[in-house]
């Protein structure tokens, strides 16, 4: 390949993806939104803070751990997993808040407010808003809440008010709507965090930004381990932001695979799933158009999966054109694909994975051994698995 | 002419304002919906925005956002709208009618085949929240080549450049949302709204409908000083939630409160 990837263009758009599909009252924020971090991107002095901040309080750069148990026991490719599970606050997440953050800052917005599904990206802006001083709502969904509740005090304990979402079917896609409704309510003093590649642009473009140190500090990890380049990549996909981060930085490299793993719930079969990329359509949701999980009537569907992190109707635009493109590949693992996941990685390696996480590790079990001994996967560890035991501990039956 | 220009033409000429109220297609029921219409009529309003409801209505406050969940529960679609404009322009053939909703149940339909619907049931505006004129082109040209007016809006923080795409991208009238946030909230600053009217009056000719805040018969006078058409969705829908178990109370609130805008509105 001798072109080089360079989407979005300049209207957001990824192909036929991606966009701006807001109501006229976001249009403005937006527009303001976009020419500061265009400006800001491009600032050595915020570059400067902003690496500073990634070094000192989150604690990069992360780990590539050569899982050597783990890829005896699979016989096939060597397996490096990329530690995000390390980070400050548990996961990538605060990769992309520290980012918009400091960006809010600059902007001279004095409250943040953020959507949260498992409650990872709720804390990780929660953390940041903390440490900036700044005013924290987080929406997250009624029944998140209820099933997150050890996030849901770690917010409060941060200083953040968290409001449950009663409308709709009470999880991530509803408290992305309320976000957006208090966003237009309150534009004059308000930043919204957005924790994953979707909403309008230049979100998408935006938070895989702030990701992509993931897969920059990858690529020069791999190469100074094993004096070459990876051959393929594996990442879970919910929103994707973790998966891009990784991505990114190797799309021009074509010899190196990427597999994004959707979360199949109870079988896709089952119609009891997270995966649009895989069983969904395209359509237009939360300001971009991208692949769906919708009615034939253009209602969104509600969603399943193990993982609250996975458990959202559609996912990033870029990944949209990513697999209409055939550049990444997107498969997907069951619920209890993903457990058996989750324990394999914590007996052979001693790494408690999150579930989200644990999606990637699935597909990694099916694909390594397919692979020559001498070839190597990266896997995005993308959080650790310490908020996910009770979810477990509940589901094998075992009380606590 | 298409029909929404030519009512506000007509109004115009008896210096008279529009009044436009919303209604969510399938609220509480779809057999509600129709009579409802007709019974807005017979009160005296010129136009009727009718909701198309969908799952994740990001711009609507809670009482827009029950409706459309009360219209889902009852399996109420695009499609089905559809055919509840067929059934009212059976009875009722001069009355505008504009829909108003998200896009992607549009999408999911297909574009042509919506425009295609809409020109055959005789739909004369649609507005749709979530597609603003940069992304509109293409659903744009659909309903211009089929006499089907697109109905933009326009927002407090909207500046000059923005008033002039929607000038140049919509037609029928411009539907002025008066305050920043969702719908159904707050109060409306008449001063504010009068200082804005100006820069978008000097930049487009398209009639000013303004919506957001008109809560009873007095916001509807003020507000309809101040452009060519006066939006009521909230206030009334309030009625519906009120009445879930008597319909004909809430269509019989409704049209009081119709009437009453109407009469306040024409002193």
């Amino acid at each position: 390949m001798t072109q080089h990837y360079n989407l979005p263009d300049e209207r957001g758009h990824f192909g036929p993806y991606g966009g701006k599909f807001v109501a006229e009252t976001l249009m403005g924020p937006i527009q303001e939104l976009e020419e500061a971090y265009l400006r800001y991107m491009q600032d050595p002095e915020f570059l400067t803070e902003l690496d500073a901040d990634l070094q000192h309080y989150v604690g990069r750069p992360s780990p590539l751990y050569h899982a050597e148990r783990w890829s005896r026991h699979l016989g096939g490719a060597q397996l490096y997993l990329k530690r995000e599970d390390l980070n400050h606050t548990g996961a990538h997440k605060v990769n992309n808040t520290i980012g918009q953050a400091l960006l809010a800052k600059r902007m001279g917005k004095t409250r943040i407010i953020a959507e949260t599904g498992a409650g990872q990206h709720g804390v990780a802006t929660a953390t940041v808003a903390a440490r900036l001083g700044l005013e924290c709502v987080v929406y997250m969904g009624a029944v998140d809440v209820a099933r997150q509740s050890l996030n849901v005090y770690r917010m409060k304990l941060l200083g953040a008010k968290v409001v449950a979402v009663e409308s709709g079917s009470k999880t991530l896609k509803d408290a992305l709507n309320e976000a957006l409704r208090d966003w237009v309510t309150n534009v004059d003093n308000t930043f919204y965090i957005i924790g994953t590649v979707a909403g309008p642009h230049p979100y998408p473009a935006m938070v895989r930004d702030f990701q992509t140190v993931i897969g920059r500090e990858a690529k020069e990890q791999c190469l100074t381990m094993t004096g070459r380049l990876p051959d393929a990549l594996v990442a879970c996909v919910g929103g994707g932001s973790n998966a891009i981060g990784l991505f990114y930085p190797f799309i021009d490299d074509a010899s190196v695979k990427m597999y994004g793993v959707e979360a199949a719930g109870d079988g896709v079969e089952t119609g009891r799933h997270s995966a649009p990329l895989c069983a969904g359509r395209p359509g237009v949701l939360h300001g971009n158009r991208t692949y769906l999980i919708e009615d034939d009537d253009g209602e969104i569907i509600e969603t399943h999966s193990i993982s609250a992190g996975l458990d959202y109707p559609g996912v990033g635009p870029e990944h949209a054109w990513l697999k209409d493109s055939g550049r990444a590949e997107y498969v997907n693992i069951t619920d209890d694909e993903a457990l058996k996941g989750f324990h394999d990685l914590t007996e052979m390696e001693g790494i408690i994975p999150a579930l989200e996480s644990s999606h990637a590790i699935a597909y990694t079990t099916k694909l390594a051994p397919t692979m020559p001994k001498d070839s190597i996967i990266i896997i995005n560890l993308s959080g650790r698995g310490d908020k996910d035991i009770m979810t477990l501990a509940q589901r094998e039956g075992i009380e606590l | 002419m298409s029909r929404l220009a030519a009512k506000f033409d007509e109004l115009s000429k008896s210096g008279r304002k529009a009044l436009i109220p919303f209604l969510t297609a399938g609220d509480p029921h779809p057999n509600f919906t129709v009579p409802m219409m007709h019974a807005m009529v017979e009160a005296g309003v010129d136009i009727i925005e009718l909701g198309v409801p969908f799952s994740d209505p990001m711009a609507d406050g809670p009482v827009i956002q029950k409706a459309s969940e009360r219209a889902l529960a009852h399996k109420m679609s695009l499609r089905k709208v559809l055919n509840i404009v067929a059934e009212f322009r059976r009875k009722d053939d001069q009355t505008p009618v504009v829909l108003m909703g998200y896009l992607n149940p549009i999408e999911a339909m297909g574009y042509e085949d919506f425009a295609n619907a809409a020109q055959r049931v005789e739909i004369d505006g649609v507005l749709t929240v979530d597609l603003p004129p940069e992304e509109a082109d293409f659903c744009v040209s659909l309903l211009k080549e089929r006499g089907i007016d697109p109905v933009f809006l326009l927002a407090p923080n909207s500046n000059e450049e923005r008033i002039r795409k929607m000038d140049a991208a919509g037609s029928g009238y411009i539907y002025y949302v008066s305050l920043k946030g969702v719908t159904g909230a707050g109060h409306l600053n008449t001063a504010d709204v009068e200082e804005r009217l100006k820069l978008i009056r000097a930049n487009t000719r398209l009639p000013i409908g303004i919506g957001f805040g008109v809560k009873d018969a007095e916001t509807a006078k003020t507000v309809a000083h101040l452009g060519d058409g006066v939006v009521v969705g909230s206030a009334l829908i309030s009625k519906i939630e009120a009445n879930l178990d008597n319909p004909e109370q809430a269509c019989s609130e409704i049209v009081d409160l119709l009437k009453a805008m109407r009469a306040a509105m024409d002193e």
